[in-house]
């Protein structure tokens, strides 16, 4: 198993706001709309350096949304900061007809997705974001899953033309990928090389698959780990190479398992390679208050959870 | 610049081809929205063929134009036809309104890419956000012109044109012109008996907009000072208002005045008795 050292744990919000802020200055285009939440998406070094180019919505996220298309009428790029939960189930029919049916290059970028959020319950927690926003027609979805690859993707996505849904959340998490690397859309990272099973993470869970891996290897089974930052368009190529060499695979996500990566993955498989799956998700329900760690536990979302899905997958292989 | 600038007579003389394409193209598929479309004819065939400075030729960005913006899009009929007159594409295209692989959606879309939209509308309540933005890409080009958003009055039951309208006034989005087609009815049935709208100038002047009246949107005398007035009022710190009369159905007069014709297509016979109240002044798509 390889090593994945990193100096500091930091959260994936920030590494929007300082990827937005790179943005500010390298694309005169980009523009960036708040629905006052500033401070936890952390927008506020981009606002004090381009503040002509901020847009503070107030609580009117379909408002938000809505002004966002019309900014790209006249070329701009506009990036929409708020929490996942209000970038996408609340504003979901003004994504539908004025971002996504209507091409329009704009940026949605959600902070606080998931069960990560913590405290704040259910009301806030979103695990059916991915879904939605990957049954859109032209909608890109990227879960990145530290500081560094945040930053990256943020950047990334403003040469891309066409709507985007970038998702990521709130607490620390170690910040293990490369401060320089190039974000390629649709792109899967194989991160470890394995022959007995297939882990595909995505976001938060692609560190809790690393820690799964280092566990399976004490008790003598090689995980393949792969990082699908990109929920769609799918990397099929990397995802069947790997399954066909391991033969089983679990999918790892902060996520509802209805709607999912994992539910894509599925698809691929059944179409393609059908293929023993075992899915690390939340089975169906909504979330509720304690902190990241406990409820990561609770609802079967941390290391352990892979390894006795991995466990399980395994036993099935022919 | 607009690139016709017409006067009134040759505005009313578009104005009736245009409502003879619209009861034509409802007609031939039997579905649409005839009503709300033909009490919307003089606003924009103003908008089209004098108001704004705009190209047929149409690209996205719309830089240095004045845009245009259908937030209630289920009167495409109307816009369909005023965009085609006016050389967007060619009228013949009319035809195909409704029909398998067309380019003129039900309600308009750019998926297709018909020249002219540049955003989907029909889902309600959309258009005056997506006009905001619109309307703030042109400052931050420094692109003097202005946009116009059109919203039904039954449309206004939505929250999100609350949303919008505090965003404008607060924002102080002055180089846009929002005009209300207040004609009373939705689909089922009044405004006032379905969920009135209370004092809708008063609504708009506490959110901090600057409000017109027009008395007579069917009525050319009436609407184009009205417009002119909004122009000259743009560039002052507000955004402006055009609260107008219209008369769904205007024109057809089996149709005025009803919510019944709202989507609701002519048959063989009421076509030819709307056709002779409709004199063919461009010749028939």
């Amino acid at each position: 198993m390889k090593d994945f050292p990193y100096s500091e744990s930091k959260d994936t919000r920030s590494g929007f706001g300082a990827g937005l802020l790179e943005l500010g200055r390298t694309n005169p285009n980009v523009v960036a709309l708040c629905a006052d939440l500033v401070g936890s998406l952390k927008m506020g070094d981009f606002i004090k350096e381009f503040p002509e180019r901020f847009f503070q919505v107030g609580i009117a996220e379909a408002n938000m949304i809505g002004i966002a298309a019309g900014l790209t009428i006249g070329g701009k790029i506009p990036f929409t900061g708020t929490f996942a939960n209000f970038s996408t189930g609340r504003v979901y029919d003004q994504i539908r007809q004025s971002v996504a049916y209507s091409g329009k290059n704009v940026k949605i970028c959600a902070s606080h997705a998931g069960l990560t959020l913590g405290e704040d319950g259910a009301t806030h927690q979103i695990l059916e974001d991915l879904g939605m926003m990957k049954m859109l027609p032209h909608m890109t979805v990227i879960n990145p899953c530290d500081f560094n690859q945040t930053k990256a993707a943020t950047i990334a996505i403003a040469d891309h033309e066409g709507p985007v849904y970038l998702r990521f959340g709130r607490p620390v998490v170690p910040n293990f990928t490369p401060a320089d690397q190039k974000f390629e859309i649709g792109k899967a990272l194989l991160l470890n090389e394995g022959k007995d099973v297939t882990i595909l993470a995505t976001g938060h869970l692609v560190w809790k698959a690393i820690l799964a891996g280092k566990l399976l290897e004490e008790q003598g089974i090689d995980a393949e780990i792969i990082n699908i930052h990109t929920i769609k368009p799918l990397d099929t190529e990397a995802i069947l190479a790997s399954v066909r060499k391991t033969g089983c695979v679990v999918t790892a996500e902060e996520h509802n398992y209805l709607g999912g990566l994992g539910e894509s993955v599925a698809r691929v498989l059944a179409q393609q390679l059908p293929t023993p799956q075992e899915f690390v998700a939340v089975q169906d329900t909504f979330g509720e208050s304690g902190t990241p760690e406990q409820l990561m536990e609770k609802y079967g979302l941390n290391e352990q959870s892979i390894v006795d899905a991995v466990k399980r997958v395994m036993a099935r292989k022919a | 610049m607009n690139p016709f600038n017409y006067d009134a007579d040759q505005l009313l003389n578009v104005a009736h081809q245009v409502r003879r394409d619209i009861v034509r193209m409802v007609h031939a598929v039997n579905s649409g929205h005839p009503g709300g479309s033909l009490g919307c004819t003089e606003f924009l065939v103003t908008l089209y063929f004098r108001q704004m400075t705009h190209d047929p030729k149409f690209n996205m960005n719309g830089v240095g134009e004045d845009l245009f913006f259908l937030s209630n899009g289920h009167i495409s009929p109307v816009w369909y036809s005023v965009l085609a007159r006016a050389g967007y594409f060619e009228p013949k295209e009319l035809a195909t309104f409704r029909k398998l692989n067309s380019r003129l959606q039900g309600h308009p879309a750019t998926e297709e890419g018909l020249p002219g939209i540049r955003i989907a509308s029909g889902s309600l309540g959309q258009g005056p956000s997506v006009a905001i933005g619109a309307a703030q890409a042109k400052k931050l080009n420094q692109d003097d012109k202005l946009v116009y958003v059109l919203t039904g009055d039954g449309e206004l039951e939505e929250g999100q044109v609350w949303e919008a309208a505090m965003y404008a006034a607060h924002h102080k989005v002055d180089n846009l012109i929002w005009t209300v087609d207040y004609n009373g009815q939705q689909i089922d049935g009044p405004v006032d008996a379905v969920m009135s709208l209370g004092n809708l100038r008063a609504k708009f002047e506490a959110f901090g907009w600057k409000v017109l009246n027009c008395d007579n949107g069917n009525n050319f005398a009436s609407l184009v000072p009205v417009l002119d007035e909004a122009k000259a009022l743009t560039g002052q710190g507000q955004p402006i208002c055009i609260l107008m009369n219209t008369q769904m159905g205007y024109g057809v007069d089996f149709m005025m005045g009803s919510h019944k014709w709202h989507g609701v297509a002519p048959n063989d016979a009421q076509l030819e008795q709307a056709l002779v109240q409709l004199k063919e002044t461009l010749n028939d798509y």
